[in-house]
């Protein structure tokens, strides 16, 4: 299904060592980038780069149920829906502040993905699937119709930005810096999790599962794990994704969107640290920047993703891999 | 009673019409594997294909649907299958789903540029005329749609029981390199079943169009249901696709009617979950003997 | 290092936004051109390319052309907010659009914080109340239409008790929310209150729920081809109510589409190209010969909303964005004055309108203006 970067991390630990800091080099420098790069680029250039790291974070969590833990869930956007209606609501109505709800949509995420996956997990082969599909209908109708909670069709609007040490962060450039210490943090935090021993064992389980479950891994308290953090990320980019539109309606919660999160963690390369970022790229990015195109915009988009996993089913971080390899082979036999 | 009864009614015709684009989903499935996300994109196309190759070429009715059936078997029976799916279904079920997903928006958005955003009227092979049975009243479109859709379960079940072609076409479906080794071939085979799955869906769009109007929209609907037939009746057999689409329009009809207008969509979606904790494989289903 | 290509190429990306032009007036269309809104959004985007044509081929505004820019919202709240985003970073002088109220709700905010005119297709009574001075309709509001079918139905139907079928999406629930407490004060009963989805392909169930329900007459407020499915349906389960609409149920779309089942539908119609006003109904023959279809009010709205700006730039003569909004808020515009405004049309302080509108009846499938009504306040 998937061709993962970091799956020789057991097998030869030197060069698993150099990348994995080459990783978490790639991450920092990133961040320190994108810190700087809207300097000069206007609002709205800002804004689609944060929009682009908020759904990074979705799609990251979604990697984590597919591209290490091997299972399908057609509720990221949903999931999303939970933490961005938990915090709109808490900071809106209640008054709490953003950190206490960022936290609370992440455990309220983690919770539901646990009780979702339990008994889903009882059966093997689609189930999950099957399950987070129904389920993802579910919690789009509940924030639809239960208006007295959500507001229903109208959505929840005004929903204010955080302050960070007393720092007002109003100001789309201020905004996005956050979201690029957020995203880091969030990122580091997968990052440790894949090298540690859990991570391994996530790895190990997709590899082979049966060698896994006999080598002693409860194969099942994983995959649910799995499951649930990668809700929980679904959870914490809901909760940057309504102060940053600072409007939220069901709409971008629905079935469809689970789809093509689905598409951006596959189109960018699942089991990879960064396929979700490529993957958010070309979902958020690439139609934007394919404006030009005007009414034949979106087919354009279609195309060019289709074209993309007929040519590598592996996304774009398969592909990246596959010409890096060619390459090194190339510049071995030159010398 | 006589109430109940038009709900069972509604609900038996408009599960017929989520049965007729279920039956192509189940049968790419069991030959390679296929989950087509773009189900129901492929019963929205043919009317429009139709109606623009009227509008194009100023074609009398007739000859524009002819044009547009062979176009879209051409493009979407063969054409899906060689360019699409065969250079993909080797890496797995899932970056096939997917890339199915981007063909759906390139259905969907061509529809709508290159024909219209506006729903059009689809002239109806059926007569609009009301029946009379047994004190309810039932439209003959309404009626065709059950008589295909039970036609077309019994043509494929005789078709894969009772013909040469058909009993290869279901060897190749339980295990493709047995069947390679006992001389079928078996890549006609499965190209055979994508172009069933076409002219299912060319079948599908003629009935369902008259009704529900020729819109690029159309398919979303109509591929979440196919898709919710087939997990309910068993993804790996035919006939498990009526089941679970009267089954789903049933229970959709019967959620309108007596449990809640705002939560209809939820009564199916239960039932999904309930049945196939019960029975994974799906009510008709059998275990599936391949790990995918 | 590779991601770190790919990061540089996603700025690079974003980064490239055309050079503004200032010999131009450029309005940036921000529109729903895919997603459930697609058929009310090209309804949209046509007027208003019909509406720069037309001003164009008379000299533009104050000497400029107009240049409108069309995003595509997807129907989509955060890709609203940034295409509304892109349209003021690229010096747009008005924003058109959206529509659907939840769109409009992610972006007003946007043009407010830029103080840059938004003028909007929606209908939804919501967004005008907030207290945002740059935001401006194109048609009356749910709030303003919902009492004129109330008393339609109470002193012209003689209705004591009705069905009410609406569609549950921004544009259906916001009229069904208005007209619930209206049917009240006009004492009439509701026998049945039946949501239905956006898109919906199938209205069996529902029609026989209708009928079971056997009120005096149905409301109908949905979208316009699920309108035409409804009213099939109601047909062939032999309903025979009068159903009562509010302009969409009436328009040219539904009628081609529904055929003989919309014989007998009646109601209060805001913007029609069959009103007795010889420049709504030029402008539907031209906008037919045009684009090949007949326009729905959302095409009426985007031409109209194109002359709304003409109208206060040259009544400011300059090209002034926060003073284009200031000129509208308020203004009286007269079609006498700009006949491209097509109607009378009263801007109120919160972006609200008011002006005539009509009742009207379908026979032998045309729509049949039978009344106009005056403005709420004359």
């Amino acid at each position: 299904m998937s061709a993962p970067a970091l799956q020789d991390a057991a097998a030869s630990p030197p060069r698993a060592a150099r990348r994995i800091d080459a990783a978490l080099v790639a991450l920092i420098l990133g961040a320190v980038i994108l810190w700087f790069a809207p300097v000069g680029m206007g609002r709205y250039g800002t804004y689609v780069l944060s929009l682009w790291l908020v759904m990074s974070i979705g799609v990251m969590g979604l990697n984590l149920t597919l591209g290490y833990a091997g299972q399908t869930s057609l509720a990221q956007a949903a999931f999303m829906g939970l933490g961005a209606y938990a915090t709109a609501i808490l900071t809106t109505k209640f008054g709490v502040s953003w950190y206490a709800a960022f936290g609370i949509s992440g455990l309220l995420t983690f919770a539901v993905g646990l009780l979702l996956g339990f008994p889903a997990l009882r059966v093997r082969t689609h189930y999950l699937a099957f399950v987070t599909l129904a389920f993802s209908t579910l919690v789009w109708l509940v924030l639809r119709n239960e208006q007295w909670l959500t507001g229903g069709t109208f959505g929840i609007s005004n929903i204010n930005r955080p302050e960070f040490f007393g720092i007002k962060l109003f100001g789309a450039l201020e905004f996005h810096r956050f979201v690029v210490v957020v995203t880091l943090i969030l990122s580091l935090a997968l990052w440790w999790l894949i090298r540690s021993p859990w991570g391994r064992a996530f790895t190990a389980l997709r590899e082979n599962p049966v060698r896994a479950a006999s080598l002693g891994i409860d194969t099942r308290a994983y995959t649910l794990l799995a499951f649930a953090i990668g809700s929980a990320y679904g959870g914490f980019a809901g909760a940057l994704y309504a102060p940053l539109v600072e409007f939220i309606d069901p709409s971008p919660f629905a079935l469809s969107q689970s789809f093509s999160l689905l598409l951006m963690v596959v189109a960018g390369g699942a089991g990879y640290l960064f396929g979700p970022f490529i993957g958010a790229l070309l979902g958020v990015v690439l139609p934007e920047w394919l404006r030009f195109a005007g009414s034949l915009y979106l087919i354009l988009f279609a195309a060019i993703v289709l074209a993309l996993l007929v040519v590598c089913p592996q996304g774009v971080s398969g592909l990246a891999e596959r010409g890096w390899n060619v390459l090194r082979r190339k510049s071995g036999g030159a010398r | 009673m006589a109430e109940f009864i038009a709900y069972l009614i509604a609900g038996i015709a408009t599960g017929a019409i989520y049965a007729l684009a279920a039956i192509g989903f189940t049968l790419v499935w069991q030959t390679s594997q296929t989950i087509n996300f773009a189900q129901g994109e492929f019963v929205m196309l043919p009317a429009v294909l139709i109606l623009l190759a009227v509008k194009l070429f100023g074609l009398p009715l007739w000859a524009g649907g002819l044009i547009g059936i062979a176009v879209f078997l051409l493009i979407f029976g063969a054409g899906f299958k060689l360019v699409v799916v065969d250079p993909m279904i080797k890496h797995g079920v899932l970056p096939l789903a997917i890339a199915t997903m981007a063909l759906s928006i390139i259905m969907k958005e061509g529809a709508k540029d290159g024909f219209s955003a506006e729903a059009q009227s689809f002239p109806s092979l059926v007569p609009t005329d009301m029946v009379n049975l047994l004190g309810i009243s039932i439209s003959l479109q309404h009626l065709a749609i059950i008589v295909v859709a039970f036609a077309a379960i019994g043509l494929l079940q005789w078709f894969v029981g009772g013909t040469k072609l058909g009993r290869q076409m279901q060897a190749t479906a339980q295990n493709p390199t047995v069947a390679r080794i006992l001389g079928i071939p078996v890549e006609r085979m499965v190209l055979l079943t994508f172009l069933l799955n076409a002219a299912l869906a060319v079948v599908a769009s003629l009935l369902i169009s008259p009704i529900y109007l020729a819109k690029f929209s159309n398919g979303e609907t109509i591929g979440l249901f196919a898709f919710i037939a087939a997990i309910v009746g068993g993804f790996n057999q035919v006939r498990g696709a009526l089941v679970g689409g009267i089954l789903i329009g049933v229970a959709d009809s019967l959620a309108a009617a007596y449990i809640s207008t705002q939560y209809r969509l939820a009564v199916p979606l239960v039932l999904l979950v309930a049945i196939i904790l019960v029975k994974p494989e799906g009510l008709m289903g059998r275990k599936e003997e391949r790990r995918v | 290092m590779k991601s770190l290509w790919v990061m540089a190429a996603a700025l690079g990306a974003a980064l490239s936004l055309p050079a503004q032009a200032q010999d131009k007036v450029k309005l940036v269309d921000v529109i729903e051109l895919s997603g459930a809104g697609a058929a009310a959004g090209t309804n949209w985007k046509n007027g208003a390319d019909m509406a720069a044509a037309d001003i164009n081929a008379k000299g533009g505004i104050l000497g400029k052309p107009v240049e409108i820019v069309h995003y595509d919202t997807q129907t989509n709240p955060g890709n609203t907010r940034a295409a509304v985003q892109r349209g003021i970073d690229e010096g747009a002088y008005a924003i058109l659009g959206p529509i659907f109220s939840g769109p409009i709700g992610a972006s007003m905010q946007i043009s407010q914080r830029a103080e840059v005119a938004q003028i909007v297709g929606g209908e939804g009574a919501g967004f005008t109340k907030q207290g945002n001075p740059y935001i401006f309709r194109t048609s009356l509001s749910q709030t303003a239409a919902m009492p004129k079918i109330a008393k339609y139905l109470k002193d012209t139907v003689k209705a004591g008790s009705i069905a009410v079928v609406w569609v549950n999406n921004d544009f259906g629930k916001g009229g069904r929310d208005a007209i619930l407490p209206e049917l009240e004060k006009a004492g009439i009963k509701v026998a049945v209150d039946v949501s239905t989805e956006q898109g919906q392909a199938d209205f069996t169930a529902d029609a026989i729920k209708v009928k079971n329900a056997n009120a005096d007459a149905v409301f109908v407020y949905l979208n316009e081809e699920e309108s035409a499915r409804f009213l099939r349906a109601a047909k062939q389960q032999g309903i025979a109510k009068p159903m009562i609409g509010e302009t969409t149920l009436l328009g040219a779309k539904v009628l081609e589409l529904a055929g003989d089942a919309a014989n007998g539908a009646k109601g209060h119609v805001g913007l029609s190209t069959d009103a007795p006003i010889p420049a709504l109904q030029e402008f539907g023959k031209r906008y037919r010969e045009k684009y090949g279809f007949a326009s729905d009010h959302n095409g009426i709205k985007g031409y109209m909303a194109v002359f709304m700006v003409k109208w206060a730039t040259e009544r400011q003569k300059k090209l002034d964005k926060k003073g284009l909004a200031d000129t509208l808020r308020g203004a009286t515009i007269k079609a006498s004055e700009e006949p491209g405004v097509l109607m009378d049309t009263v801007i109120e302080q919160n972006g609200d309108l008011d002006r005539e509108s009509f009742l009207a009846e379908v026979v032998n499938g045309k729509q049949v203006i039978n009344t106009t009504l005056p403005r709420i306040k004359p």
